[in-house]
């Protein structure tokens, strides 16, 4: 049906334990958006942060939004975290960020080649779309593969300090996260304002 | 003084509340405005892939302080229930759209007409507000207060440009 993938020299890390890592290097209120299902919910177990967005539906919006943040508050810097199966449904938005090209946005993208919440179905990265390769080909120049997790961690830190737009993509497995973030899009909205200085602290 | 083209009366409600950032599937009906955007430096203006990916954008910029809107014809609308319904109105947060109406008042394209008719059945369902925009004496009025209504209110709401409105020409 599909061709074989491509030999990956890209090693399969853990997406609770990159995102901490991310988390840690954080210092400077960046905002993050966490993607729907997994991608929020280990952001959300990786400790809370005002400046997080716990995205509960839309899927394949995370970029966009974080576009949006990206554009309202040019001096923050701004991170997405997608999954494999969501960004596939949002290729177009690449290639705008591309074009809008913000300096203070990065893309990080969990790529486990399964649907996870969903039974683990297969996604079109299983068998030969390289999600880093399409970012390239949508005009982000600056967009890798981390190769294990001090070069994510390199790359993170390029991403703090140099003009973007980053795309940064990470083998992981298929560990599910250890809880889940509350449904509560209200409440979610209010905090993340708060974190941006948009809305005031009650 | 010469009466504004309905574009004038928009862009002015656009300006009065602080509405910078446009984002746009390109129509037709709406090049006049689009083209007039794009000229004037109080906006940051660009086309995106799709509506929904729009209306993300223009999701993420209120939550962050910089007010949008997403431009867009009747079939963009009509792709656009589940990120009204599971991020807009869930998390209320408001986004405006302006949607060039077809389908309707002598359109010959039976693929926009169909469309059309699920427009507002849909924002009904979604129990958003929106208005149609008929007239040009109006038009400001009408857009000036769904937007305030929509921040004040924190809630989406939806601007349709209707024939009546875009077609007329101000100056025969």
């Amino acid at each position: 049906m599909s061709p074989a993938p491509a030999k990956r020299n890209t090693k399969t890390m853990n997406r609770f334990e990159l995102t901490a890592r991310l988390v840690s290097k954080l210092k400077n209120e960046e905002a993050v958006i966490g993607g729907i299902g997994n991608s929020n919910f280990d952001l959300w177990n990786a400790g809370r942060r005002p400046q997080n967005f716990y995205m509960l539906g839309s899927m394949g919006l995370t970029a966009p939004i974080a576009l949006g943040v990206a554009l309202a508050q040019p001096k923050r810097r701004v991170f997405a975290l997608e999954g494999d199966g969501s960004i596939l449904m949002q290729l177009g938005s690449l290639a705008t960020i591309a074009a809008v090209n913000p300096r203070n946005l990065t893309i990080i993208v969990w790529d486990n080649g399964i649907y996870q919440i969903t039974g683990s179905q297969p996604t079109a990265t299983a068998a030969a779309a390289d999600v880093v390769e399409i970012a390239r080909g949508a005009g982000i120049a600056q967009s890798a593969w981390a190769s294990d997790e001090e070069d994510f961690e390199r790359l993170i830190e390029r991403a703090l300090n140099g003009d973007g737009p980053w795309f940064i993509a990470a083998r992981i497995d298929g560990k599910a996260p250890a809880a889940q973030t509350p449904r509560e899009p209200v409440s979610i909205k209010d905090a993340f304002m708060r974190g941006m200085g948009t809305k005031a602290v009650s | 003084m010469p009466t504004p083209a309905w574009h004038e009366a928009v862009i002015q409600a656009f300006k009065d509340n602080d509405v910078r950032l446009i984002v746009y599937v390109p129509d037709n009906v709406l090049r006049p405005l689009i083209d007039a955007v794009h000229a004037d430096d109080f906006f940051t203006v660009f086309a995106a892939t799709r509506e929904e990916e729009a209306v993300g954008i223009v999701c993420g910029a209120a939550m962050a302080g910089l007010r949008g809107i997403v431009l867009m014809q009747t079939s963009g609308f009509a792709t656009l229930a589940n990120v009204l319904a599971s991020l807009a109105v869930a998390a209320q947060i408001p986004a405006l759209l302006m949607i060039s109406e077809r389908g309707t008042l002598g359109d010959f394209q039976i693929a926009q007409a169909i469309v059309c008719r699920t427009m507002r059945p849909v924002l009904e369902s979604l129990g958003m507000e929106h208005h149609t925009m008929t007239r040009l004496d109006e038009a400001h009025f009408i857009a000036d207060r769904t937007i305030k209504q929509a921040y004040k209110t924190q809630a989406p709401a939806a601007l349709i440009l209707s024939p009546l409105l875009t077609a007329q020409r101000a100056s025969p």
